[in-house]
């Protein structure tokens, strides 16, 4: 039989705040244990939430970024459950009201070829909702230590429909939704230090079925590439336990990405009583529209609309704004760039961007903010390449020379002596020589063999020493030979 | 002012204090004096610390002699329930669970009453988490009333009534949840002011019903009860349910506002349970505002028979959730006998806690648990919206209620074994939290056995200068609270 899978993801991004959720206390990763507390943080007797504006900001953001109908009051609830890493044994969250509710996520499927774009879909979402972040266990030697460094840090959950078929789907789903929180700013995304989890809601049906399957709950995925993994290894464990005439458990289960293998957590037996009800300890806010049209107004373009601009502005080719996009501020770096070549010379100017730039950044392990080549440098290069100052097969060792000392090209194009030579006269006298030394090739041109021109070039080019404009070189060929 | 001091009012004192009739230092002395003296037949404090208190009154004299004198407040011991932070010392909460716990930051009103100048004196002794109406439900030891030492100081405040009654703080602060300031200020012959819903920061309060409760003054007068109101009230951003109201000068508004006012009486509070002697006394007060010119109304207030049950449920619930971070593991007490993390969760709060606490866990979990929530949990909410706009309604014809505070005086100990029994004692105050009104509890006078009784006046949302006012009409000639326990 043919099955299909169904595939909903629960997303857990950290905003990045300078202070915590409902505490005055820094955020941060890496620092000792249980310096970044408070009372509050640490749930002492008698202490009480006071919600930070920027962590609601954020998160109304990404609503709106992603479509979704932002709700007219912030409500907050309290979910109860006893566990070491939470300081209260309740965390404060959003249950049945969230900030954030329907929208869609913008994916791209891989194309049939690398250079070639795939195909575009919707990811429809159910919910984003506000909640604090918990602190973290360690387990060592017989002893469980706690840190609450982490403990507090706004988090918000990201749900989506079960609406994706594929491990790929997945892939593409969290790579886009990433892309976009990385360029609202609302966070870093770096899955290493747990700035984004992702747990996955997966069944299986028969092609065809509408009902849905028995779901399990694959936690713990916490790379892209085990995302991918973990849910092709689940359905492929569930096909084959179907298969066999097995009957799928609604369970937890945690991937081991480094062995690629799962193990039951809990069965749906063991589930918890959360025992919602409103945080007393804190009032509804209100989002009016104001509100909203100020954040609205914060809003970047999205990574997809702005590959559709870059292609109907730009003329850009798809290889070029794979690369880009993804990074917004190379985005901005580009667009920068094509401003002072002009925008008929954006496609160079991406050229030397994804090729050369991130090139010399990468040899250099420098990020754009520390590469010494500036926009404006760049457009000057590719501007002296057009008009012929300087010639290409020159060009990277300039760029080289620019990444290195942060020059403009022209002042190292001098030094260097690099100018193409723009002496009609020699240049006429180069052609002629080489025209009368190559008796064979003018026959064979004057008998109608174009490419027989290319055997004069040379010559030229060495008397050229390298330093004349090809462009030139063939222009000047044929008004000669055409006077033969 | 004549000694002793310690029978003082905050008026008088800060007058003779300013005149340099007396010293701070010599007023501490006086007061640790008399608490050494009746503490172990009141059983007020669950700790004190003279020589931290001997210092701040030092320090205030100092103020004084330089000129930098902080207010009426300054030098004045004012006695802290045991559930309000003060940095440095313990806060119990009269639990096992807290037995050891230090604060390490001082509550809002704990660092207002110090910037005034005020002498944080004492933790006075409550029920477990505030959560009684007798002060028996203390881990530590109860408290005896001291016009009566046989009978209960009331509760959950009883701690701060008693100490104040006994002569051993100037003023002391409560906390009220279901009328554990009003009840106890009753029970005790003194003045109990529970504010608004958001007018005192619940910042360092120890939480038991965080929509309940409020932070409030327990003092000799009404006047004193709005000095100490204006010190301690106001929008606080360390607590998101604190009003940003206007803060008056009480004080001197209390005196400015005038009658006179109509008053209402409403039916609900006047049947059955209602103790003669305490009707008798309430209806007096009724008869005086009269005689004032006050015009007398009868109100209903339909709502009121459910109010115990939707407190019992909106409590419980909170509390339930409220009092989960006491679990072993950062902080209170830890039981040595636990192998994993649930042995250690069920032992340290089997151990730590007390029946009357692991009581209304138990109730307020239940109440949220999945599928009993609709039927517990929101319909409680829904009746209290009713009992809160039955006050509203009233108030369209009236500026003040005027009811009992306990439908009896202060009982026996160990009267009173059924847990319902002691919740319907609650039934006149309960309401006022639910609505989040102010009410203050106003003696009245003494039964003919000779204990106090108090009359409860309730008023309109952050109109605090208006009910002390009306109470004031009241208090200005019959001034019980003058009557002083003989101990």
């Amino acid at each position: 039989m043919q099955y299909e899978a169904v595939i909903g993801l629960e997303v857990h991004v950290q905003i990045r705040t300078e202070s915590k959720i409902f505490a005055r206390v820094r955020t941060g990763y890496g620092f000792e244990p249980n310096t970044l507390t408070d009372p509050v943080v640490l749930a002492l007797p008698g202490v009480l939430p006071v919600m930070n504006k920027a962590a609601l900001d954020a998160v109304i953001k990404a609503g709106l970024m992603l479509g979704c109908r932002i709700a007219p009051v912030c409500k907050w609830d309290r979910k109860n459950y006893f566990y070491p890493d939470s300081p209260k044994n309740y965390q404060i969250s959003q249950y049945d009201q969230p900030i954030c509710s329907g929208g869609s996520v913008e994916i791209e499927l891989p194309g049939t070829a690398r250079n070639l774009m795939g195909e575009h879909k919707r990811i429809p979402l159910t919910r984003i909702h506000l909640e604090e972040d918990v602190g973290k266990l360690n387990h060592a030697a017989g002893d469980s230590l706690i840190d609450f460094n982490r403990a507090g840090t706004p988090l918000m959950e990201i749900v989506s429909e079960p609406a994706m078929h594929t491990p790929d789907e997945a892939f593409a789903y969290l790579t886009a939704l990433r892309t976009v929180m990385i360029y609202a700013g609302i966070s870093d995304c770096d899955m290493e230090k747990g700035q984004l989890r992702c747990d996955a809601n997966i069944s299986i049906r028969p092609k065809g079925e509408q009902k849905l399957g028995t779901k399990v709950e694959l936690k713990n995925l916490n790379s892209i590439s085990f995302v991918r993994d973990g849910i092709g290894h689940e359905i492929k464990r569930q096909i084959a336990l179907l298969s066999s005439g097995g009957k799928i458990s609604q369970e937890t289960r945690d991937y081991d990405g480094m062995t690629g293998t799962s193990q039951s957590l809990r069965s749906k037996e063991m589930a918890h009583d959360y025992r919602y009800f409103p945080d007393p300890d804190l009032m509804p806010v209100k989002v009016d529209d104001a509100w909203k049209d100020l954040l609205q107004a914060e809003c970047p373009e999205l990574p997809f609309e702005k590959q559709r601009r870059f292609f109907e502005q730009y003329r850009l080719p798809y290889t070029i704004t794979s690369v880009l996009i993804p990074d917004r501020g190379l985005c901005d770096y580009f667009e920068k760039a094509v401003g002072h070549a002009g925008e008929g010379r954006a496609q160079p100017v991406g050229n030397w961007i994804v090729n050369d730039l991130l090139r010399e950044m990468n040899v250099q392990k420098q990020s754009l903010a520390e590469s010494r080549v500036r926009p404006e440098h760049i457009a000057e290069l590719v501007k002296l390449i057009d008009e012929g100052t300087l010639l290409s097969n020159l060009a990277k060792d300039v760029f080289v020379e620019m990444a290195a000392t942060g020059m403009r090209p022209a002042p190292i194009i001098d030094a260097r002596g690099l100018k193409a030579t723009t002496s009609v006269d020699e240049l006429e006298q180069w052609c002629r020589e080489a025209i009368q030394s190559n008796a064979k090739s003018l026959a064979d041109f004057k008998a109608g063999k174009d490419s027989a021109i290319n055997a004069f070039k040379g010559p030229v080019m060495k008397a050229a020493k390298g330093k004349a404009n090809p462009k030139l070189v063939d222009e000047t060929l044929r008004r000669l030979l055409a006077q033969i | 002012m004549t000694p002793p001091y310690y029978f003082g009012t905050i008026a008088a004192l800060s007058e003779a204090l300013s005149v340099g009739k007396v010293s701070s230092l010599q007023l501490m002395r006086e007061v640790i004096a008399r608490t050494r003296e009746v503490e172990p037949r009141v059983g007020a404090f669950n700790s004190f610390d003279e020589l931290d208190a001997l210092a701040q009154a030092s320090a205030s004299d100092l103020r004084r002699t330089e000129g930098r004198t902080l207010g009426l407040l300054d030098g004045i011991p004012i006695g802290l329930k045991d559930v309000i932070a003060v940095e440095g010392q313990p806060l119990t909460a009269s639990s096992r669970m807290l037995a050891n716990f230090v604060s390490p930051y001082d509550a809002t009103v704990t660092r207002k009453l110090k910037a005034a100048g005020a002498i944080c004196w004492g933790r006075l002794n409550l029920d477990e988490f505030a959560m009684g109406s007798s002060t028996e439900n203390s881990a530590f030891k109860p408290t005896r009333n001291p016009y009566n030492l046989e009978c209960v100081p009331g509760g959950s405040s009883g701690g701060s009534a008693a100490a104040l009654a006994a002569g051993c703080a100037i003023a002391t602060l409560g906390s009220d949840t279901g009328g554990s300031i009003r009840q106890p200020a009753s029970f005790c012959n003194v003045v109990g002011l529970k504010p608004t819903y958001g007018l005192v920061s619940r910042y360092g309060l120890v939480a038991y019903a965080s929509s309940l409760d409020q932070i409030g003054p327990m003092t000799r007068t009404l006047e004193d009860a709005a000095i100490v109101l204006g010190v301690i009230a106001g929008h606080d951003r360390n607590d998101s349910t604190s009003y940003p109201a206007q803060i008056p000068d009480y004080r001197s508004a209390m005196t400015t506002v005038r009658g006179p006012w109509r008053i209402g009486i409403p039916k609900e509070y006047f049947g059955e349970g209602l103790d003669p002697e305490v009707e008798s006394a309430v209806q007096a007060a009724i008869a005086h505002y009269r005689t004032l010119g006050c015009e007398i109304r009868t109100v209903s207030l339909p709502h009121t028979q459910y109010g115990i049950a939707a407190y019992y449920i909106i409590a419980t619930a909170e509390c339930s959730s409220n009092l989960a971070r006491f679990d072993g593991v950062r902080y209170g007490h830890r039981s040595s006998e636990a192998r994993d993390v649930n042995e250690l969760y069920f032992k340290s709060r089997a151990e730590g806690f007390g029946q009357e606490v692991k009581r209304r866990i138990v109730l307020g979990t239940y109440v949220l648990s999945s599928g009993y929530y609709d039927a517990y949990y929101l319909r409680a909410q829904k009746v209290r919206a009713l009992i809160r706009n039955d006050f509203l309604a009233a108030y369209r014809d009236v500026d003040a209620i005027l009811t009992p505070v306990a439908p009896t005086p202060a009982f026996r100990h160990g009267a009173k074994k059924d847990p319902l029994e002691l919740y319907l004692n609650d039934i006149y105050t309960i309401g006022v939290n639910l609505a989040g009104l102010p009410a203050v509890s106003i003696p009245c006078g003494f039964t003919r056995a000779g204990l106090p009784m108090g009359l409860q006046l309730i008023g309109q949302p952050f109109r605090e200068a208006e009910l002390l006012a009306i109470g004031r009409a009241y208090e200005r000639e019959h001034p019980w609270a003058e009557r002083h326990p003989s101990l």
